[in-house]
């Protein structure tokens, strides 16, 4: 894309549409009013990483700034806390379009690479669909590794004492590494998601053919 | 018969050796208290949670809680799904809403249950386990079973956010829900109804994913009920239980701080002013030790004759 | 003078008995008061008591009365007695509530309310029972002035009620501005859409009505008379004049399009692909008339992108353009991107605001445009730039803080420039102009008159420093400066459709209140059903002019001999003529230089070492005297040393009533009334401003007699002051303590 087509995307619908189309909720973004009161309510905003807050996300949308929202980690800082949904004047989903953004930038490859967020959400889904049921033990150990064995090694030291108590109070068990909880039907969870996945992709498909 | 029985989601966190396997003993027990009957939907599966974005989808993750409730259909026809989990309860709350708002949606989610032999008729009604002592049983009914009042003891109510929005407890306000405060009020202790850390979110799964922005959440949580002079904390959600609790550690290496307080469920309490011990309460689950109520949990139960009746 | 007998009756009901030594209060006013027949009652606003006040007026001949009981403002119905003087000595509302029921007190409660009592007996004596107006006129015919949605409202409207209606209109067709809208915003459920403008409607209906007489391309040559009497010369195109009697106005002559070729760097007048929101209006009406594709200007090509700029020449604070906001501009902008999309969703729409103001339902149809694609975009609009056929739309984006944001490939930036007022000539307006002499000469077209009053004080209605018509604009919104004369529309205020409908049958309504208020010789608001006017002891005057140059509603013209002409009926009786009058000839029957100024000698000045100082307080009935009720109602307590004179406004103030308070030793004066200037809340406009200006001049009084300037204050209260007028006197006593006592005591 030459610079000129870039400016003439600007504040153009295109990327608006774009995320109407593939991003869950998506559609509601055009409703934003600007208002601020979910940059005001999300607690992460008041750290230092929220590089844009949900209302600037929503601008930078409609103003074609596509490169800019879907490499952002902003989305991936969302705790899921619901603050921002329950106080939008506008009703806006705003967690879930947080959410749905930042999937979509993670289907097209686009979100940061190794945004340690992003990371433990695929984790946790995989972990959790395996077999059926979440395996805490090795959904923590998967993130301590992300970075590597070595930094496996320190983070799961820097962890050690929380992991002890844990033990000790029953409610972390080592030998979750070998097996553990999961469902008795795998298989058919398993080619229920496969289907799943694959209507959601043909539809996705469909909206951008238009 | 038991007065109230339900289908019963329990989570993962609440399976024997996990995070919230304490929840799990202190609900089993508080529910035998009520005469409540809970069974566990066979086979049940995993919610998706909040965090499971990235790769969840849209629709895979209805279709797994759409699982579940075809589940509870086949096995205990009839019977409301409740959930001990802030998360499972919010999740399948969602996708029922959902699936009852979009007919598309509503379809592909058939299309896809069809893969694992099952299928959805009727949309079930999803329960948090708060809003069925609140709603079915009642806090008179509730308090009728006190036989051991947790008195002199302050807690503060830490609501958290999953259960209090987006959809919340039926009549509360999401910037300042009260029923913890009556539950505490309820098993005798001393509420705390101030406390304004109580919709504050612990950081969710970003305590383990960028740990730091969490902690500095929780430091908030935990100051504020010290500074207002709690002694424990209590919750009806199994990750802010975690959250809140095992990182005080952490956090006081951190911050420089000397945190060290016990954080329960509502359950737990409940269970030991019901005049339950300290194992039915699952006391021994805890990681920052509730001696307070482990002393209370090893006094003698008041006489029948001055305590309210037990059925 | 015929003989005049008062009567004083003292009220014991709500406490005042338990409070107060009312045996005492009936001596004072028969010692004191030298009124020959003084009685108390139990309770004396219930039948009985109103009973024996008409049987003392029946069987006695009283003619005039003062009534001991609660404030002037309370149990006016009971306490009606037309056809005699009545004054009113406040006891309940400004003696026992203010005060604290303690023994210490006591003592100085009785003296506050001996006093009440005092002033009330020399009050009733110096006033004689208003006759009415003599100088009336009964035209009931409602002229309305300007054709367009206000001034047809307004016709329909007193139509319906059942007055004949004149309507002029200098075009030559009815309909106004919105007979040039394609659509307008709507104003019913679900407020999704943009809807008919029922102009035509309108139209056919007022055409329709044998009641109302309309002229069209007809202007009004001249105004004379007052409500009630006024004399219209209608001018029509063929230049004959037709005279019409009238009994009130309605100016309806609506708004003109701020200039976009003011806003050159918007691309104003530059381009023919850059318009107002008048402009976009005849491009969808073209384009509704043809295939329905609304096109560019330039060469006729479809539009694809459309921005609408908000704010254009509005909210300036660069003192270049129009400093405020004109409030339906937004909703407007948000209806003419919706005739883009509902023909088009494909084309882009962009609203830049700063702030979107959408009143009335708007919030409604502005989710509706979200929900069709309009795109909102908070910025500030810096500079359209103009390449060929289509633009650049530089702005500031404030919400990701870009000033380089820009919208490129434009067909069609339209510009949201704003209402002016059709106000006609300002007639404050040399002052204004001596003022800029220095300043760069403006290029204006100077206004045409409107109404061509025949008014000593100018040919059109006062205007606010922006050009709309003058109105109090809480409480008497339609209500100009010249009584029985009302603006209606967006001459009065920015405004929209709805709003102007609105409007208008609000001073339809004003209008009939005037014309038959002016027909029974009362005063219209705020002393509605007055029937005390002015009146002048011409002899005395020396043609000083201050009357008839300051009153706030240019009721008084000057004959040949510059003597003042009074037009009763366009008199609101503030008394700010009396105030003005250095020679105090002007006086009302029941208000006057003597009726105040009796109350002030009434009072009893203790000695020096009594330490009990004495403070008179005027104070404004329209907005102090009701805080200072209402201060009692809620028992907020105040000091006993203070004396309360209504007053009916600050303007009505003589100074004399000072000079005389000091001179009798009161040790401090207290003058509360509204606020003026520009935000100013004086019921009667200009009154209070007009009395703080005399005022001013008070210190070269002090001087004069040796005294401090603390010994006179001057006071804004607003009617909302319940708690802090009682802390204003309880602060002004204490200083005065610190002051030390009037040197003027027994004399």
């Amino acid at each position: 894309m030459s610079a000129n087509t870039a400016l003439a995307e600007k504040y153009r619908n295109n990327f608006l549409k774009e995320i109407e189309e593939q991003v869950e909720m998506g559609d509601w973004v055009k409703m934003c009013m600007q208002c601020g009161v979910c940059s005001g309510s999300c607690p992460t905003n008041f750290q230092s990483a929220w590089e844009h807050p949900p209302q600037e996300l929503f601008m930078m949308i409609r103003a074609g700034k596509r490169e800019e929202v879907l490499t952002s980690t902003s989305m991936w800082n969302c705790t899921s806390c619901y603050n921002c949904i329950v106080r939008c004047p506008r009703k806006l989903p705003i967690t879930h379009i947080m959410h749905g953004i930042a999937e979509y930038a993670h289907r097209i490859g686009m979100a940061p690479k190794m945004q340690a967020t992003r990371f433990f959400s695929g984790l946790f889904w995989k972990n959790a669909t395996k077999t059926g049921r979440v395996n805490e033990l090795k959904l923590s150990m998967g993130l301590y590794f992300k970075d590597g064995f070595a930094q496996g090694v320190k983070n799961g030291m820097a962890m050690q004492s929380v992991a002890l108590g844990l033990v000790k109070a029953g409610r972390l068990n080592v030998m979750e590494l070998f097996g553990g909880h999961k469902c008795k039907d795998q298989k058919g969870i398993q080619a229920m998601l496969k289907k799943a996945y694959e209507i959601e992709r043909n539809r996705k498909a469909a909206k951008m053919a238009g | 018969m038991a007065k109230h029985e339900y289908a019963f989601y329990p989570g993962c966190s609440s399976q024997k050796g996990a995070s919230a396997s304490n929840y799990l003993t202190s609900v089993e027990a508080m529910c035998k208290t009520l005469d409540v009957k809970i069974t566990e939907i066979p086979d049940w599966n995993c919610c998706g949670a909040s965090i499971g974005y990235a790769e969840a989808g849209e629709l895979p993750r209805h279709v797994m809680n759409a699982r579940n409730f075809a589940l509870s259909e086949k096995n205990l026809p009839g019977k409301e799904i409740v959930a001990t989990c802030a998360a499972c309860w919010l999740g399948a709350r969602e996708t029922r809403e959902r699936l009852s708002h979009s007919d598309t949606l509503m379809n592909d989610t058939r299309e896809a249950l069809k893969e694992a032999g099952l299928t959805i008729n009727e949309m079930p009604n999803i329960r948090h386990m708060v809003e069925v002592l609140i709603e079915d049983i009642g806090f008179d009914e509730m308090k009728k079973h006190v036989v051991r009042p947790l008195e002199g003891v302050k807690i503060a109510g830490y609501v958290g956010c999953q259960t209090n929005r987006p959809f919340g407890v039926d009549g509360e306000s999401f910037e300042n829900p009260q029923y913890l405060d009556k539950m505490v009020e309820m098993v005798g202790a001393q509420s705390i109804p101030e406390y304004e850390q109580k919709v504050t979110c612990c950081g969710g799964a970003l305590a383990f994913s960028e740990p730091e922005k969490a902690q500095a959440q929780i430091k908030d949580i935990v100051e504020s009920a010290y500074d207002h002079g709690a002694e424990m904390i209590v919750t009806p959600c199994p990750l802010c239980q975690a959250n809140v609790e095992v990182y005080q550690g952490q956090i006081n290496k951190r911050y420089g701080t000397k945190f060290d307080i016990p954080v329960m469920y509502y359950s737990q309490l409940m269970v030991v002013a019901y005049g339950g011990s300290a194992k039915d309460a699952a006391l021994n689950g805890q990681v920052i030790k509730a001696r307070r109520l482990e002393e209370i949990a090893a006094k003698p139960v008041l006489s029948r004759a001055e305590g309210p009746a037990k059925r | 003078m015929a003989d005049i007998k008062v009567a004083a009756y003292i009220c014991k009901g709500c406490g005042l008995g338990d409070r107060l030594d009312t045996d005492a209060l009936v001596k004072i006013a028969q010692k004191d008061g030298k009124v020959p027949l003084a009685k108390s009652h139990d309770f004396l606003c219930n039948a009985d008591g109103v009973a024996m006040i008409k049987n003392d007026i029946a069987s006695e001949g009283v003619t005039h009365i003062m009534i001991g009981a609660c404030s002037r403002r309370a149990k006016t119905e009971a306490f009606y007695f037309p056809e005699n003087a009545v004054a009113r000595a406040n006891l309940r509302e400004g003696v026992i509530w203010i005060r604290p029921d303690t023994d210490e007190a006591r003592e100085t409660t009785q003296e506050m309310a001996e006093d009440y009592i005092r002033m009330g007996c020399g009050e009733v004596k110096a006033m004689t029972a208003p006759g009415g107006n003599p100088n009336t006129g009964g035209s009931k015919t409602m002229l309305v002035v300007g054709g367009g949605v206000t001034g047809m409202t307004t016709a329909i409207e007193a139509s319906k009620t059942g007055y004949p209606v004149v309507l002029v209109e200098k075009t030559g067709a009815l309909g106004g501005w919105a007979a040039k809208l394609y659509k307008r915003v709507p104003v019913h459920e679900p407020f999704k859409s943009p809807a008919d403008t029922g102009v035509g409607e309108l139209v056919s209906q007022v055409l329709g009505d044998s009641n109302i007489k309309v002229y069209l391309n007809a202007t009004i040559a001249k105004t004379d008379g007052a409500p009630g009497r006024f004399v219209v010369d209608v001018a029509t195109e063929s230049g004959a004049t037709h005279t019409e009697d009238i009994g009130a106005i309605v100016q309806a002559t609506g708004f003109t399009l701020y200039d976009m070729n003011k806003l050159p760097e918007l691309g104003g007048g530059k381009s023919p692909n850059v318009v107002d929101q008048a402009g976009l209006e005849a491009l969808a009406t073209a384009a509704a008339a043809g295939d329905g594709v609304i096109r560019r200007p330039s060469d006729g090509q479809p539009v694809k992108s459309v921005v609408f700029v908000q704010c254009a020449g509005q909210r300036d604070t660069t003192g270049q353009h129009l400093s405020y906001c004109s409030g339906y501009c937004c909703n407007a902008s948000i209806k003419q991107a919706m005739y883009f999309k509902d023909a088009n969703p494909s084309v882009d729409t962009t609203i830049i605001y700063t702030d979107l103001r959408t009143p009335g339902n708007g919030e409604d149809f502005y989710r509706s445009a979200q929900e069709k694609g309009v795109i909102f975009t908070k910025g500030k609009v810096a500079e359209v730039v103009l390449n060929g056929a289509t633009s650049t739309v530089k702005f500031h984006d404030l919400i990701l803080d870009d000033s380089n944001a820009a919208v490129v490939d434009v067909d069609l930036v339209v510009l949201a420039t704003g209402q002016v007022a059709n106000s006609g000539i300002n007639i404050d307006a040399p002052a204004a102009a001596a003022e800029e002499a220095g300043a760069e000469p403006k290029v204006e077209v100077k206004p045409i008159s409107i109404l061509n009053l025949t008014y000593r004080q100018g040919p059109d209605v006062p205007q606010l420093k922006q050009g709309f018509t003058d109105s109090h604009f809480i409480c008497f919104p339609y209500e100009t400066r010249r009584t029985g004369i009302y603006t209606a529309g967006p001459v009065r205020r920015p405004m929209d459709i709805a709003q102007a409908r609105e409007d208008a049958t609000g001073a339809a309504l004003k209008a009939i209140q005037a014309l038959e208020n002016a027909e029974l010789g009362r005063a219209a608001h705020p002393r509605s059903g007055d029937l005390s006017f002015p009146k002048v002891r011409l002899e005395g005057c020396t043609q000083c002019k201050r009357c008839t140059v300051e009153c706030p509603f240019g009721a008084i013209d000057e004959d040949e001999k510059r003597f003042p002409v009074f037009n009763e009926s366009r008199c609101r009786r503030c008394g700010t003529c009396m105030g003005a009058c250095p020679v105090r000839v002007i006086s009302f029957e029941n208000y006057s230089v003597n009726t105040v100024g009796a109350q002030i000698k009434a009072v009893d000045i203790p000695d020096e070492f009594s330490e009990k100082p004495r403070i008179l307080i005027l104070a404004c009935e329209n907005d102090a005297y009701p805080a200072l009720d209402m201060a009692g109602m809620s028992r907020n307590e105040y000091s006993a040393f203070v004396r309360i004179i209504p007053i009916r406004c600050l303007g009505s103030v003589n100074t004399i009533w000072i000079t005389d308070a000091l001179n009798a030793g009161y040790d401090g004066v207290m003058m509360m009334g509204c606020k003026s200037g520009d935000e100013y809340q004086c019921h009667f406009v200009k009154g209070s401003e007009l009395g703080r200006v005399r005022l001013s001049k008070i210190d070269d009084t002090l001087k004069t007699l040796n005294l401090e300037k603390e010994r006179v204050r001057d006071l804004e209260v607003a009617i909302t002051d319940i708690e802090r007028v009682p802390e204003m006197i309880n602060k002004y006593a204490a200083e005065l303590v610190a002051v030390g006592p009037s040197p003027f005591k027994g004399f």
